[in-house]
Order: C-alpha cells, then structure tokens, then sequence
C-alpha cells in the first residue's frame, strides 16, 4: 500500500529539501521504491541537492498537462536504482499546477511505488496546498525558533481542514521534524527546546536535526546527506527518523559529532 | 541552571532578565492562542458570516455583494463583529412602510 508523505513547514529555509532528500535515500535504502516530487514550481532545488540538475527533460508539469508520459520524466538515481526524482518545472508558473492533474499523477505515482514524497515549497500558496492535498503523512520541518514555529502551527491547521483526507473526516498522520538544532544554545536558554516546541505544537516528535556542516556539504557535491555521509549527526539522525516512520521504536537522541575530551568537557560544563 | 550559574560570575552587570528561549515560549503561546481562534478552529469564519448575511438580506432587498463589510476586531477583554451593508437609494419608503 503505497503512502504519500508531504513534507512541509510554511517558512521557508528551514530544510524541507534537505529532508526531502535525506529521509528519500534513507527510505530506498531501506529497499522500498521511492519517488520524490519536487512541488515548488519556477524555484526547483530538489534536482540540484540530489545532483541531478543535468538530467531533467520532461517535468511536472509536463506530465500534468499531458505533454510527456510520467515514465518519461521520471528521473532515477544513479546511485540507488530504487529512488526517482519527478523535477519541478523552472520556467512555468505555479498556476499550471491543477488539483485534477496532480491527483492524476499522484494516483499512476501510487501503481509503482511505495513511498512518495512532495517536497512543498514555501508558504501557503497553491503549489503549497497541492502538495499536501492527497498525504496520508506529513513532516512539519520546524526550527526551535519563533517563525518557523508559528508557521509550522498555521501547516498543521492546513493539514487537519484542507487535505483530502481531513475533508472525509481522516486524519493525515502528523509528525514534527525538528531541524538544525543546537544543543548547547538551547541548554543556555537561548533557543527553545525541544519540550518548548512539542508542547507548543502538540505533535508527536520524529526526529531532532542537529545544526552540521555536513548538510552544506552534501548538498554541495549533490548528494543526499544520508548518503554523503552516513555516520555523520544530520545522517544518523535522519536515519533514525526514518526507523520510525516505518514504524520502529527508536530511542530519541540528538546525535552529536565525535568531539575531543577536552571539547566534551567544556561542553559538558556549559550544558 | 546554567543561566544562573552565569548570572553569578555575572558580576551583576544588568538586573536579570528572563532567558531568551523563555520569552519566545510566551510570546509564541499567546500568539498561537489567538490566531488558531482566528484561523485554525473556525476556518473562514468572516467570510462564512459575511455569505450567510448577504444571503438573508438578499432576499428582502436586491443588494450590491461588494457593498456589504463584515470586519471583526479582537480586543482583550470583548470582540467586536460589524456588519456594514450600503443599501440602494429608494428603499426607505419600503422599509417604512413594511415597519
């Protein structure tokens, strides 16, 4: 039974790409059949940090409007056979995104794989809406910071009235992604924690995201920071979420990079 | 914990003000507490109120949609909801004579 996963968030910047991509390659790597679509249309970045910007031809709303066959523009991974990327258009507008031609395409996506994930784009405009229109789960990518939250509070009433699923009086299967976190700012009181969001929100947690390098760095040379750098703290951490969206129970951490002693001991007094 | 072991070494620079994070939680709970009474648990009440009233008014007099304002303000203690309707020129005798 294939399941639809929007990510999203409302503000933008916040790392609903980046997770789009991560927990993508974490899930085929997991030996399910995965696609990611790309519904930010006229600002495409999903083909750049999965590093196949050189190989789109046909593209969304290609497929949409009847122009190229979904096979056509699907575009698979070269690094694993099992991910595909469906590209968002870069000179169309994002009116030519229809309800009935997303539903269409959402629908042939459902045939051939197990997993597909909308990467929505920013705000709470069509393509937006048309991305977490058909989900049966989302990812609410939030910062410990005060707009990201309030957006993401503002996603989650979107997801309970405007889907689908909440019109026939289901619920789309909500989870926060808690994205570049810095342990040592929030134990000095200068970030909200973790408890601080959930309590705010009132969605269960899937993840925590630690501020890294290594997520510039992936998306850099192209790649999934899953698979750029598996043991890297964004990675593990991106890996466990994705533990739990198939249903294992995994003990919450924040993973940290390996520090020195002398590191750790400063931290420890600081935390 | 840490704040306070901070304020201690602090040298009583400045009178001690609440840590940042603690701010933005309140700041934030209040605001959310508007705005989902706003938004999230009525979706589209004004414009739902705004429908309903031009409906029962259209059917006694023949109105202009864009003339009828439905404007809610939010005060601390009461809310206020106003209704401005511009009715047509040469209705107030129908009106008289109705009441």
């Amino acid at each position: 039974m294939a399941k639809v996963l929007v990510v999203t968030s409302g503000k933008g910047g916040v790392g609903k790409t980046t997770t789009t991509a991560a927990i993508g390659a974490a899930l085929a790597q997991n030996g399910k059949k995965v696609v990611v679509v790309d519904f930010d249309v006229g600002l495409r970045n999903l083909d750049l940090v999965m590093g196949a910007e050189r190989r789109v031809v046909f593209d969304l709303i290609n497929v949409v409007q009847g122009v190229s066959r979904l096979q056509q523009a699907l575009i698979r991974d070269k690094r694993l056979e099992n991910l595909c990327l469906l590209p968002a258009s870069q000179t169309r507008d994002k009116d030519a995104l229809t309800e009935e031609g997303v539903s269409r395409v959402i629908a042939e996506l459902r045939e051939t794989f197990d997993w597909i994930i909308c990467d929505s784009p920013a705000g709470i405009e069509r393509g937006a809406m048309l991305s977490m229109r058909f989900a049966d789960e989302a990812i609410i990518v939030t910062n410990p910071e005060v707009s990201s939250v309030r957006d993401s509070d503002r996603i989650i009433g979107m997801l309970d009235s405007k889907t689908v699923k909440a019109e026939k009086g289901e619920r789309v299967e909500k989870h926060i992604l808690i994205t570049r976190y810095d342990p040592a700012r929030a134990s000095r009181g200068e970030m909200l924690t973790i408890d601080d969001v959930l309590e705010i929100l009132a969605t269960p947690l899937l993840g925590i995201v630690p501020e890294s390098q290594d997520v510039l760095r992936a998306s850099n040379v192209g790649a999934p920071v899953t698979l750029n750098n598996p043991t890297s703290s964004p990675a593990r951490a991106y890996i466990d979420a994705t533990r739990r969206l198939l249903g294992e129970t995994v003990e919450m951490t924040v993973p940290a990079d390996r520090v020195g002693l002398m590191n750790r001991l400063l931290r420890r007094r600081a935390a | 914990m840490s704040v306070k072991f901070l304020r201690l070494f602090g040298g009583g620079r400045q009178a001690p003000a609440a840590a940042p994070a603690t701010v933005a939680r309140e700041r934030l709970q209040i605001l959310l507490a508007h705005e989902r009474g706003l938004l999230g648990q009525q979706p589209d009440l004004l414009s739902k109120l705004r429908e309903e009233i031009l409906a029962a008014v259209s059917r006694h007099v023949a109105l202009d949609p864009d003339k009828v304002i439905v404007r809610m303000d939010r005060g601390k203690n009461v809310s206020t909801l106003e209704v401005d309707i511009e009715l047509p020129n040469g209705l107030e005798p129908a009106l008289a004579a109705a009441g």
